[in-house]
């Protein structure tokens, strides 16, 4: 049984990449969605809650289009900053990007409308603005969404598969992630190997999922 | 002075008595120091007008000056919004910010410990200064709110229906206590409530609001 750990550490930075862009990008959409009531959001949300629904291959295939050299976004990385999206590490965080965001994006919206409008009020009449009514009432009121924003997008990206292989194929120490590592070592029938590799994983994203249902136990009984 | 002329069309979904549409219309003046009572039915636009004095909404037309300083003015197109108002407000249900404790909530709007700790004295919540708002009796949460409220030093302080969710002892020492605290820091109040007692035995002047008029315009004096 031959067990290399790389494919775990690219996955583990992969997650990390597409949470932390991921916490950050979709704060202000979260934001204008929760509170906006424009007749649009409807669209919106359509659109980046499609990821779910999608077959990963088809949101692969259509994300190369896009990410390849020859595609509008690929082109574009590759001129401006001379990145290579398809079949590299960056192609798959952008992919990764769009293949998490509506577990980011609906966890933030919901977090900001748990809120209490009368809070955000109460701090703007203390003379604070929304930069600091963000900071020090809405975040800390909404913890729990915050972690099950973290915890289910960094779970759901190392976990990822299709979208990963069909745009970073397997590169060994770039783009093979743990999951192309489970799926290599099942098709050379090297079931021991991958058994290390799915029992981490599951291992990995359990304690995810207890500890924010640990998060919001807690925080539900404030 | 404080000048209020407030024009506001409360329609549909916005109207707050299910749904029924009426223009709220005020238009009054308020003394400097006084304590004005704003009575009137549930839905008759009176938290309509302490937010609109607040900068929480916006009127469609009038003016809003206190002094020399316009906060509204339709005509000019002046809108200050509410963190740049000197103006304390006290929410009916206090809305304390649940992970802070009462020192924080205070400390939140003052910036400042001295200024917190003398605030918490004046409310008498010194001892529970390291309390959770979750932890508070109504009537603690209350007093918590009052000293957020003045903690900006406001020149105009007002109270949507501060005692309404109090039982009735309680209600009747907070009572006294909320006076002797506009007395003692001399800051215009604007109560809002549908307890004509509350009003009457605490306030300078009265005005009574249906429907979004001012109908009975009056001096405050005995009960009953």
């Amino acid at each position: 049984m031959t067990f290399d750990p790389v494919p775990f550490w690219v996955s583990t930075q992969l997650g990390l990449w597409v949470t932390a862009i991921l916490l950050i990008t979709c704060f202000p959409l979260a934001w204008v969605l929760a509170k906006s009531p424009g007749g649009w959001v409807p669209w919106i949300e359509s659109t980046t809650s499609l990821p779910l629904v999608l077959s990963p291959t088809v949101l692969g295939f259509y994300l190369l289009l896009l990410l390849s050299p020859q595609g509008p976004v690929g082109d574009f990385f590759m001129r401006t900053f001379h990145i290579r999206l398809a079949f590299s590490f960056p192609g798959i965080v952008l992919a990764g990007c769009v293949s998490s965001l509506p577990f980011m994006l609906t966890a933030l919206k919901t977090g900001i409308q748990s809120v209490p409008t009368q809070l955000l009020e109460a701090s703007y009449t203390l003379g604070k603005g929304r930069f600091t009514t963000i900071a020090r009432v809405v975040l800390p009121n909404m913890k729990g969404a915050l972690v099950a924003g973290i915890v289910n997008t960094f779970a759901h990206t190392i976990g990822e598969f299709g979208v990963v292989l069909m745009i970073g194929g397997s590169i060994p120490g770039v783009t093979k992630v743990v999951s192309i590592a489970v799926y290599e070592r099942v098709e050379s029938l090297n079931f021991g190997a991958a058994h290390v590799y799915a029992a981490i994983l599951v291992i990995l994203s359990y304690s995810g999922m207890l500890l924010l249902n640990l998060v919001q136990r807690r925080e539900a009984r404030r | 002075m404080l000048s209020i002329s407030f024009g506001k069309e409360l329609k549909g979904g916005c109207a707050p008595e299910g749904g029924r549409s009426f223009r709220l219309e005020v238009d009054i003046p308020v003394q400097e120091g006084s304590f004005l009572g704003i009575l009137g039915p549930s839905g008759s636009g009176k938290t309509t007008l302490l937010r609109g004095l607040a900068g929480l909404y916006r009127p469609d037309s009038g003016c809003i000056s206190l002094g020399d300083h316009t906060w509204y003015d339709s005509s000019s197109r002046v809108f200050v919004p509410p963190r740049l108002r000197p103006v304390g407000l006290v929410f009916q249900d206090y809305a304390l910010f649940p992970n802070m404790t009462v020192y924080g909530n205070v400390q939140y709007a003052t910036g400042d410990h001295a200024r917190t700790m003398e605030l918490l004295e004046l409310v008498r919540m010194d001892a529970q200064a390291r309390h959770f708002p979750r932890e508070l009796s109504g009537g603690q949460r209350q007093r918590t709110a009052l000293a957020r409220a003045l903690g900006r030093k406001p020149l105009l302080l007002l109270l949507d229906e501060p005692l309404s969710a109090l039982d009735e002892e309680l209600r009747l020492s907070l009572r006294e206590e909320l006076r002797r605290i506009q007395r003692e820091t001399g800051v215009t109040a604007i109560l809002v409530s549908h307890s004509r007692d509350d009003v009457f035995r605490l306030c300078d002047e009265v005005i009574e609001l249906e429907a979004g008029q001012v109908r009975k315009p009056g001096r405050a004096g005995p009960v009953g």
